[in-house]
């Protein structure tokens, strides 16, 4: 039987604190979720009892530490459903993964005049690392257009898509308005023009269908800490037949094969492109918070945070003055807004003060904030262990914020 | 014209003042006052190159230097930054560049705005005072 969703919250000790002499609300998730117990146990059993560099050593050991650390490789296959966990490339999260494609991808695939095209939905970390590699490599940067409801513009998409199309690097979910764009239908078309496509899955693999043969992604990338494991940890999945083709990103010790002065040759995968002692214990981390994600009926967990998204929205709605951006059909766990005549970094400092935790500025996403012609949004963004109590705090906090400010 | 107080005599007014509040709401809410008082800003002044870079809200200064002494408008669109904004006012206006270069910001720990205005980068108050100095700097050098 599944675990009860309900019972979660039990499982973080850092939800219990005060905060201003308040009961902690986080509603910070989209930036960083909290960790389990069981998260932090394994972290620290692995200091206790297993530490060793992994691979090379043949002691016990560095050989019980090699076999915990591909433990997870196989557990983040299976939950992404990869082919095979050769396909799986640990990194320090989201942004590296990113930086690992957009430089071996354009190394071998990208001459001048080529194009790449990013949405105007993307977070920073998937549309920077492509504006450099294209400055490099001297091709042209296209980005899709979103319209008024905050959703991606799927005609001015299949217009920008040509011969010259090298690459299409698209986030699943906004971490800026929560769009849940329409990944499989991008990727059918981008495939149709024999083109490639990256999906940044840092908002969605916590909380939706994170299968990467049903979406036949060819790259897909995610962080560890946003979803109850440790900071400092991510995963690039990405087919076989690319990883074969892209030079290494990153090189030194484990990823080559032979060494001399004439040559260097390479390891098999993954290790080609894992340099240097990775993250062993945050890689442990990361397996131990996809365990605890596996206890759940996903589908359920699913529909109790769309369940609280609607009842957040709801509450949001009714306060006077209050504009939630996007009148998306299918948003996840993301509730962005401003409230007229307050700036939204005097909201969050004030919700603070009330032991309210949420994200307030631009979220690393400045296109989207140039396009709605606003300085930044107040966000507040949900995870597994936020209930309905949470949301209504928010919602008393606001009104609270509002007659101070407002007087 | 009576002698503008020493920025040590406005400092520990300001002190008293806070104390008389009880919580962050009410701290708050006294600072959002004191930016309603300032002296407006010449909308005209708010460009981009007034902007003060490094702040979560817009934060603009416009400053000069008279015979040794500071003198600046300064107006956010933030009401807790514009409360800050002035507190500076009280504190730094009108006096001489040498005095804005020996203030520190341990005062917004002392008038218990919590950690987070008085250290929180996003409040821009690290970025403002520095922004008073290198002005103060310029008005020395002059």
């Amino acid at each position: 039987m599944s675990k009860n969703i309900l019972s979660a919250r039990e499982d973080f000790p850092i939800l219990s604190q005060t905060i201003n002499d308040l009961p902690l609300v986080y509603l910070d998730n989209a930036a960083t979720t909290q960790k389990p117990q069981v998260v932090i146990d394994a972290i620290s059993d692995y200091y206790r009892t297993s530490n060793a560099n992994i691979h090379r050593g043949n002691h016990s050991l560095a050989i019980r530490a090699t076999q915990a650390y591909e433990e997870v490789r196989k557990k983040v296959a299976a939950y992404l459903n990869a082919a095979s966990p050769d396909e799986i490339i640990f990194t320090r999260g989201t942004t590296e993964s990113i930086n690992l494609v957009a430089y071996s991808f354009g190394q071998a695939f990208v001459q001048p005049g080529d194009e790449i095209i990013v949405s105007q939905l993307e977070h920073h970390s998937n549309y920077v690392p492509w504006h450099l590699m294209c400055q490099r490599r001297g091709a042209i940067f296209r980005t899709i257009p979103f319209d008024e409801n905050g959703e991606l513009d799927l005609e001015a998409f299949q217009q920008l898509l040509n011969e010259k199309t090298r690459l299409v690097a698209i986030n699943h979910i906004s971490n800026s308005l929560g769009t849940v764009n329409p990944i499989e239908k991008i990727v059918k078309l981008a495939h149709e023009a024999d083109i490639p496509v990256l999906v940044d899955g840092a908002q969605a693999v916590q909380h939706t269908a994170h299968d990467v043969q049903a979406m036949d992604a060819d790259f897909y990338a995610f962080s560890g800490h946003k979803m109850y494991a440790p900071m400092g940890v991510g995963v690039l999945y990405a087919k076989r037949k690319w990883l074969e083709k892209l030079p290494p990103f990153l090189s030194g010790g484990e990823m080559i094969d032979q060494v001399t002065p004439e040559k260097v040759t390479f390891n098999v995968l993954p290790y080609k492109f894992e340099a240097g002692t990775p993250n062993v214990a945050d890689v442990i981390g990361l397996g131990a918070a996809i365990d605890y994600l596996n206890q759940f009926d996903f589908a359920e967990l699913e529909a109790y945070e769309d369940e609280l998204l609607e009842y957040g929205l709801g509450l949001l709605s009714e306060i006077p003055g209050l504009n939630i951006y996007g009148n998306i059909q299918k948003r996840s766990a993301i509730l962005p807004f401003n409230v007229e005549g307050i700036q939204h970094y005097d909201m969050g400092i004030l919700l603070d003060s009330k032991g309210i935790a949420v994200r307030t500025g631009q979220h690393c996403t400045q296109p989207i904030m140039d396009a709605l012609h606003i300085s930044g949004t107040v966000r507040a963004s949900l995870a597994l262990y936020n209930n309905r109590a949470d949301l209504d705090a928010l919602a008393h906090g606001i009104q609270r914020v509002i007659r101070l400010l407002k007087r | 014209m009576s002698q503008k107080p020493s920025i040590a005599e406005i400092e520990r007014s300001l002190i008293e003042d806070f104390d008389l509040l009880e919580d962050v709401e009410e701290k708050i809410e006294y600072l959002v006052d004191l930016g309603h008082e300032m002296q407006k800003m010449d909308p005209a002044l708010k460009t981009e190159d007034r902007l003060v870079k490094g702040c979560q809200s817009s934060v603009w200064f416009d400053i000069h230097c008279e015979n040794g002494l500071m003198r600046f408008s300064a107006d956010s669109d933030s009401l807790v930054v514009k409360g800050l904004v002035a507190i500076l006012d009280k504190l730094l206006n009108g006096q001489p560049a040498e005095e804005v270069l020996k203030m520190d910001l341990s005062l917004f720990e002392k008038l218990g705005l919590w950690h987070h205005i008085s250290s929180q980068r996003s409040s821009g108050l690290a970025a403002m005072m520095g922004h008073l100095k290198q002005a103060a700097v310029e008005c020395l050098e002059k």
